[in-house]
C-alpha cells in the first residue's frame, strides 16, 4: 500500500484525489489550506486531512505526495517533499522558473525518487499512437508541425483567480499552451530557437489569453503553436497536433488519429497507402477507474506503479517537464525581444459595476 | 421505464468518435427547431422519453413541450444533472467559492441565497446540494420527470472520493421533492453499485456504458456481466454501439440478452436512424420493463 498525500484541493486536486483514492494500491491523506473543503471532506469521507503542508510532512508517514497547488507554490513544496525523501507527482506547469525545474530534477534523480508532472495528454491513446508513428519514421522527414489548443475558459472581462494572474503562474501560456508544447517536446525534443511570438490578452487584465509562436529545430523543422483559451466555439479544451512529412501527413486529437501515407512502410504494417483512421475505441487502454477521461487514471496509475516497481522512468519525469518549462521561458524571452503589437489593455473594457447591476 | 430512451449528446456536440462529426452535429442543431424536429420524429416512432442534460438550451425544449401539451401526450423528461461544463468552466474562472456564489440564486430569492451562504459556513453540504438540485430542476416545472439522474462526472468524482452520503442526499431529495426515482450515470458501474448499497439504496437505476467490446466499462467487462447477472440493479445501457465501433444489429442483440437490463439509451440525428434502432429493439428486446 502506497501512502500518499494529495496537496491542494482545487478543481484538479479534488479530481486527482478521487482517482488516486479509488486506486487499489494507495492509502490517501489530503492537505489544503482552505478550511471548508478539508472540513467537508473529513465530515463526509473516511479521509485523514491536514490544513498545513509542513504538518502533513512532519506528522504523516508518507511514501509520496501529489502537489496540486497553484503553480507559483510548486517549486518550494516539491523541494521540501524531495528533501524528505518522498516520491513526487506535481501538477503542470512544473516550475515558473526553469532553473528551479532543473535543480529539482537533479535532486530527484540524485535521491532516486519517482518524479512525474501532470501532462495527461501523453496518456491519451491517439497522442501515444502519434508518438509511435513519429518514432517509426513512417512520415519520412517531418518538416512542419502545427500544435493547437482551444477552449472556453476566459470569455468575459471579469473573474479573478490565480489562473488569471501571470505572476501566480496563470494564463493561457502556462495553462493551455504548456500541454501543446509538452507534446511537441515529447515528439521532437527541445527546440533550438523560438520566433514570432505573440502573447496577447483578449479579456484578461493581468495575463495572456492567446499564444502564437514558432518553435525552430536544428533539422530545419518548424512547429507553429496556436493556442487560445477564450474560444467559445469549443465545448471544452481541444488539443490537436498536425504534422507534415516527406512521406505523409498525420493528425491527432483526443478522439482519433488520421494518417496519410504516400507509401506504406514496413515498420507499420497495419497502415496502408493513403488515408488511415484509428479511433479512440481501439486506441484506448482500459483503466480501473474512470473520471473525466482514461488519461487521468492512466497517468496516476503510472506514478503509483513506478513507486511500487521502483522505476524512475514515468512518461513525464521532472526532466521532461523541465524541458517544457525551458521552452516556455524561450517563448517569453522571444516575446520580450520581439517588436510588439500587443494590446495594452483587453479588447473588451471591463464593465463598470453599477448599484443595480451585478455583472 | 421505457425500454428505449432518447439521449441528447448528438444535439450538443458530444461525439466520442470524432471532433469533426461533433462539430457538424453542433451546426446541424444550432437552432432549437432542428432539435424539436428530431424529437418529434422520435415521438412519432414511439420513443417518448428524452434523457437530457440541464443545458440552457434544454429549457427552450421544455417551453415548447409545455406550450403543446396535446401534441406531446405521454412525453417524459429524464433530467441528468448537473450540466457539468457550466460548473467546470465557472470554477476555472472564479475559483470554487466564486463559482458557487455565481450559481446560487440572486434574483430576489434572498432567503434561499442566505441559506446557501450559511450552508457553506456550516459545511452543510446537504443544504447546498438541495438548492443546486432545485436550481437545475426549475426548467422542468410542470413537465413529467419520473426519473432524475446525477451525471457521471459528479457521480464518479464522489465515488472516488468515498463521499457516498451525497448519493443518499440526492436520492432522498429527488424522492421527497419531485416524487421521482433517483438514478445515476457512471463509468464505474460495479463499484458504484457497492457504494449505493452501502448507504442503503437498493435496486438502483444505474446508466452506464454497456457494449459488446467492453468500451469504457471500468472495473472490467467480466465484472459488469457478473454484476448484471448476480446483483439487484435496474441497468440502463448507453454507448451500446461503442461510438460506432459495433454494427447496430449485433450490438443490440448482444445487449438485449443481458440479465437485469431494463433499458437502452441511444442518440440519433435522423428519423431513419431512430426508426432502425426502434426496429432492432422491437426485434431483440421487445418487453417494456416496469420501473
Amino acid at each position: 500500500m502506497i501512502k500518499l498525500g494529495v496537496v491542494g484541493l482545487g478543481k484538479m486536486g479534488l479530481s486527482h484525489f478521487s482517482i488516486v483514492n479509488a486506486h487499489p494500491d494507495t492509502k490517501v491523506t489530503v492537505c489544503d489550506a482552505t478550511g471548508f473543503v478539508v472540513d467537508g471532506l473529513v465530515k463526509y469521507t473516511k479521509v485523514n486531512a491536514y490544513k498545513d503542508f509542513d504538518d502533513l510532512l512532519e506528522k504523516e508517514p508518507l511514501d509520496a505526495v501529489m502537489i496540486v497547488t497553484p503553480s507559483k507554490m510548486h517549486a518550494g513544496m516539491v523541494r521540501k517533499a524531495l528533501e524528505k525523501g518522498l516520491h513526487v507527482f506535481c501538477e503542470k506547469p512544473f516550475c515558473l522558473d526553469w532553473k528551479d525545474s532543473e535543480e529539482l530534477t537533479k535532486l530527484a534523480e540524485e535521491k532516486g525518487l519517482v518524479s512525474q508532472v501532470g501532462y495527461h495528454y501523453r496518456y491519451v491513446g491517439a497522442f501515444q499512437e502519434m508518438k509511435r508513428v513519429v518514432d517509426s519514421g513512417a512520415l519520412g522527414e517531418i518538416t512542419h508541425v502545427l500544435a493547437e489548443a482551444y477552449g472556453p475558459v476566459v470569455l468575459r472581462p471579469k473573474g479573478s483567480t490565480w489562473r488569471t494572474q501571470r505572476a501566480e503562474g496563470g494564463g493561457c501560456l502556462y495553462d493551455y499552451a504548456a500541454h501543446a508544447i509538452n507534446l511537441v517536446n515529447w515528439y521532437f525534443g527541445e527546440p533550438s530557437g523560438v520566433s514570432g511570438t505573440v502573447l496577447n490578452s483578449i479579456f484578461s487584465a493581468d495575463t495572456d489569453d492567446e499564444v502564437y509562436s514558432t518553435l525552430l529545430y536544428p533539422s530545419g523543422m518548424s512547429a507553429h503553436l496556436s493556442v487560445n483559451w477564450s474560444d467559445e466555439s469549443q465545448r471544452k479544451m481541444s488539443t490537436r497536433i498536425t504534422m507534415t512529412g516527406t512521406n505523409g501527413r498525420m493528425y491527432a486529437d483526443r478522439q482519433e488519429c488520421q494518417l496519410y501515407l504516400r507509401e506504406p512502410v514496413a515498420a507499420l504494417p497495419e497502415y496502408q497507402k493513403g488515408w488511415n483512421v484509428r479511433y479512440t475505441t481501439d486506441l484506448t487502454k482500459e483503466v480501473n477507474f474512470y473520471l473525466r477521461g482514461e488519461e487521468y487514471s492512466a497517468q496516476i496509475d503510472d506514478f503509483v506503479k513506478a513507486i511500487i516497481q521502483k522505476r524512475v522512468n514515468t512518461n513525464n519525469t521532472f526532466r521532461e517537464a523541465a524541458a517544457t518549462d525551458k521552452t516556455i521561458a524561450m517563448i517569453i524571452a522571444d516575446k520580450d525581444r520581439s517588436p510588439s503589437n500587443s494590446r495594452a489593455t483587453p479588447v473588451v473594457a471591463a464593465t463598470k459595476k453599477g448599484w443595480f447591476s451585478r455583472k | 421505464m421505457d425500454n428505449l430512451l432518447f439521449g441528447d449528446n448528438q444535439f450538443f456536440g458530444v461525439n466520442h468518435m470524432s471532433e469533426e462529426k461533433a462539430r457538424a452535429q453542433q451546426m446541424q442543431f444550432q437552432n432549437t427547431s432542428a432539435i424539436i424536429d428530431v424529437l418529434d420524429a422520435a415521438y412519432e416512432e414511439g420513443v417518448k422519453t428524452f434523457m437530457c442534460t440541464t443545458h440552457d438550451r434544454i429549457s427552450e425544449i421544455c417551453d415548447h413541450v409545455r406550450a403543446n401539451p396535446a401534441k406531446y401526450e405521454g412525453f417524459q423528461f429524464y433530467p441528468c444533472m448537473p450540466y457539468a461544463h457550466k460548473y467546470n468552466n465557472a470554477v476555472t474562472e472564479h475559483g470554487m467559492l466564486g463559482a458557487l456564489n455565481q450559481f446560487l440564486p440572486d434574483d430576489g430569492l434572498f432567503k434561499t441565497a442566505l441559506k446557501g451562504g450559511m450552508a457553506v459556513a456550516k459545511k452543510d453540504v446537504e443544504g447546498l446540494a438541495t438548492i443546486l438540485i432545485d436550481m437545475e430542476m426549475k426548467m422542468f416545472k410542470g413537465l413529467s420527470t419520473p426519473v432524475i439522474f446525477l451525471q457521471n462526472v459528479v457521480v464518479d468524482l464522489l465515488l472516488g472520493m468515498g463521499f457516498y452520503d451525497a448519493f443518499k442526499i440526492f436520492h432522498d431529495h429527488v424522492r421527497a421533492k419531485y416524487n421521482a426515482e433517483a438514478a445515476y450515470i457512471t463509468m464505474n458501474m460495479p463499484m458504484l453499485l457497492d457504494a449505493l448499497e452501502s448507504v442503503g439504496i437498493e435496486n438502483p437505476i444505474i446508466c452506464s456504458n454497456i457494449n459488446k467490446i467492453g468500451f469504457r466499462m471500468c472495473g472490467g467487462f467480466d465484472k459488469y456481466v457478473e454484476t448484471l447477472r448476480d446483483r439487484k440493479v435496474r441497468a440502463i445501457a448507453m454507448s451500446v454501439f461503442a461510438s460506432g465501433a459495433l454494427k447496430p444489429d449485433e450490438a443490440i442483440k448482444w445487449v438485449s440478452e443481458l440479465p437485469n437490463l431494463k433499458s437502452i439509451c441511444f442518440g440519433a440525428s435522423s428519423r431513419r436512424n431512430i426508426r432502425s434502432t426502434r426496429e432492432l429493439v422491437d426485434k431483440y428486446f421487445p418487453v417494456p420493463a416496469a420501473v
